[in-house]
């Protein structure tokens, strides 16, 4: 064994590998709950490569063949079902421990320098994964499928002069159809998995270059033995090889309690309408998007009023894109001496709650149809969605910071 | 913080009640796929009555036949009657362009029909058709007002002179004694053969069977959770001890 490893290691360096990114990388010895999700996502994205590689076994992509080829994988393949169940609670699950993810980095503070970076390798994979789970949405064509995409491309469309030819070019025809189910299905299966990959390889060892940050917000590489590894450190394996393997667990626990009793999840996790196959004559009473997106959609809706003799509809697609964009500059928002919430005024810590809240919120109001009232609830909460980030620079200078410890806590 | 997640995870609640269907009250089904007799006499029903025009295009006779334990010959003489084997899909003799001709749209497929409405809203679908001689079928429904399909179960159920009541339950008058709404439909135009509570059974034993059409795998997967949980718990107790084992140190 020793000997294969010498052979391979003169030629590849394997060791040094495992021991930058493993053994030998030092990992704040603090981590919390919040540090569970990265590697629950990195377990959700093998799931979905897995599952989604046998699926594409069985599924036919055609208009004509797409719905029934779906139900040919729930009826007639071999496990089948459980492939199909795995993957539909995946794409949900992904969104769940990725937005975790990302209140963590809100939380501590994991975007402030020197880790810029890694926040918007982060951010690009989250774009990514927002086109993966809308391509690969359109994929069952059912109802709520071709509706949803019909929706969502559309809205290209109220860009002004380019807007119509741009989402044609999209959709490859005048309405959503087999051209437009084919293109998904290759963007979904070939393209976007493969720069997904690429930015969690990117996302990974920018971290590793410059180490985590942890709940208290310190850099532990400051604090360091006579060997050089940082006292708060510990070698991530297999300290939190074996930790994480816990959070596994937990998380196997739930997701296939969902797998296997909840798989529609009363409707939220695969929409009733979409047990019907696509009909592009008969629109659906209520068309909503999935729950992971419904915040934006929210966000989308709330804007009714026309501007500068451009339509309401375009510059709700300015404020839905202006509010995922503005996250990748966060890092040079926050203008706090500190990272960590622990250690931050009551300011940031109410700033946060209610962005916490208001994001929720926005997405219960997107999921339910639109009235009048809830459509100035979402007005008021789009309002507040962006005050937490262009009031940061200001609240985040103004308020007391806490001093920071010099060594880690709990 | 732990405040903040416990109000994070209240404000999600409300959109987990979203299972609702749209319209006037229902009568609540809950399916029960174990049972085998239930669902055999739903089968029954359902090739009778309903295939004639509905097909169930994505699911196969040979699947019905082995989950419902009806042997192969006896299903084939008496449940398959467009002379298909039985190894094939479940579809019908009528074509989609020439029933659309005659009914103005085709009658859809209903493999799946109860995961898009819910069992409650077929159950009470099927029962609440009543005389409106203002459509051109005569009849109407009270769940799907302006309803294309005729009363196929008239024979059995009846025909109700007035809207039935669905999504009223039956009582008793504490008083009197007297039961109130035990039957759906208080006042018949036309005598049906069945009886108002053998009826309600056989629309139960055919929503029934329809519910196990549109997820046929439910029993079996629920039988396979508990092992893959019991599986992931014993993983998790090996886990935490195997982390203790080692954090034991850092502490």
């Amino acid at each position: 064994m020793n000997k294969l490893v010498n052979w391979v290691d003169e030629r590849l360096p394997i060791v040094d590998a495992w021991n930058k990114h493993l053994a030998k990388y030092y990992a704040p010895k603090n981590f919390n709950f919040w540090y569970f999700f990265g590697s629950l996502a990195m377990l959700v994205l093998v799931n979905q490569l897995v599952t989604g590689i046998w699926l594409t076994m069985s599924y036919n992509p055609s208009a004509e063949g797409a719905f029934a080829s779906v139900e040919y994988i729930m009826r007639d393949v071999e496990w089948g079902w459980l492939l199909r169940y795995l993957h539909s609670t995946g794409a949900s699950a992904f969104f769940v421990v990725v937005y975790l993810h990302m209140f963590r980095g809100l939380m501590y503070g994991s975007y402030q320098k020197p880790r810029e970076l890694i926040w918007i390798f982060g951010m690009l994979i989250y774009l990514v994964l927002m086109a993966e789970a809308f391509m690969g949405y359109l994929l069952p064509w059912g109802q709520m499928s071709y509706w949803g995409a019909q929706v969502i491309v559309n809205l290209f469309g109220a860009i002004p002069v380019i807007g119509e030819d741009l989402s044609l070019w999209i959709r490859g025809d005048y309405l959503i159809s087999g051209i437009t189910l084919n293109r998904f299905f290759a963007l979904h299966v070939v393209a976007l998995p493969i720069v997904l990959l690429g930015l969690v390889v990117l996302h990974i060892l920018a971290l590793h270059e410059v180490g985590s940050n942890n709940p208290d917000g310190i850099d532990i590489k400051k604090n360091k033995d006579e060997n050089g590894i940082p006292k708060d450190g510990i070698p991530f394996h297999p300290y939190y090889s074996v930790h994480d393997l816990m959070g596994v667990g937990v998380f196997f626990f739930i997701f296939f309690i969902v797998v296997f009793y909840f798989p529609e999840m009363g409707g939220l996790f695969l929409e009733k309408p979409n047990f019907e196959p696509a009909n592009n004559l008969k629109t659906p009473e209520h068309i909503a998007p999935v729950w992971y997106f419904t915040p934006f959609y929210a966000m989308l809706r709330a804007v009714t009023v026309d501007l500068f003799g451009l339509d309401a509809k375009f510059w709700g697609v300015v404020v839905m894109g202006a509010a995922i964009a503005i996250l990748f500059v966060l890092p040079w928002l926050d203008k706090s001496p500190v990272r960590s919430i622990r250690y931050k005024g009551w300011l940031s810590k109410i700033a946060l709650a209610i962005f916490v809240v208001s994001f929720v919120v926005l997405g219960y109001l997107g999921i339910v149809p639109a009235t009048e009232g809830r459509t100035i609830a979402a007005q008021i909460l789009t309002v507040l969605y962006f005050l937490y980030f262009i009031l940061m620079p200001f609240y985040t200078r103004m308020e007391k910071t806490k001093p920071v410890p010099e060594r880690v806590t709990g | 913080m732990r405040k903040l997640i416990f109000g994070l995870f209240i404000a999600i609640l409300p959109a987990l009640g979203l299972a609702a269907a749209p319209g006037g009250p229902l009568d609540t089904m809950k399916p029960d796929h174990t049972n085998k007799e239930s669902l055999q006499s739903g089968a029954a029903l359902f090739t009778n009555y309903c295939m004639g025009c509905h097909s169930m295009e994505y699911a196969r006779y040979k699947r019905v036949s082995d989950d419902l334990e009806i042997p192969a010959e006896l299903f084939e003489e008496n449940l398959i009657f467009t002379g298909a084997k039985i190894g094939e899909l479940m579809k019908i003799s009528m074509s989609k362009d020439m029933a659309a001709g005659w009914f103005g749209a085709p009658p859809p497929d209903l493999t799946l029909v109860t995961r898009v409405r819910g069992e409650s809203w077929v159950y009470s679908y099927l029962r609440g058709f009543y005389k409106d001689d203002s459509r051109p079928l005569g009849v109407n429904n009270v769940v799907f007002d302006n309803v294309g399909m005729p009363h196929v179960m008239v024979e059995m159920q009846g025909l109700c002179a007035v809207e039935p009541k669905i999504g009223v339950g039956a009582s008793v008058e504490p008083l009197s004694g007297n039961i109130n709404n035990s039957d759906v439909c208080p006042e018949y135009a036309i005598e049906g053969s069945m009886s108002s509570a053998d009826f309600d059974r056989a629309m139960w034993d055919l929503t029934n069977f329809m519910s196990y059409m549109g997820d046929p795998v439910k029993v079996e997967r629920e039988r396979l959770g508990i092992f893959v949980l019991i599986f992931v718990a014993i993983f998790f107790i090996f886990a935490y001890l195997l982390n203790r084992e080692y954090w034991k140190d850092v502490h």
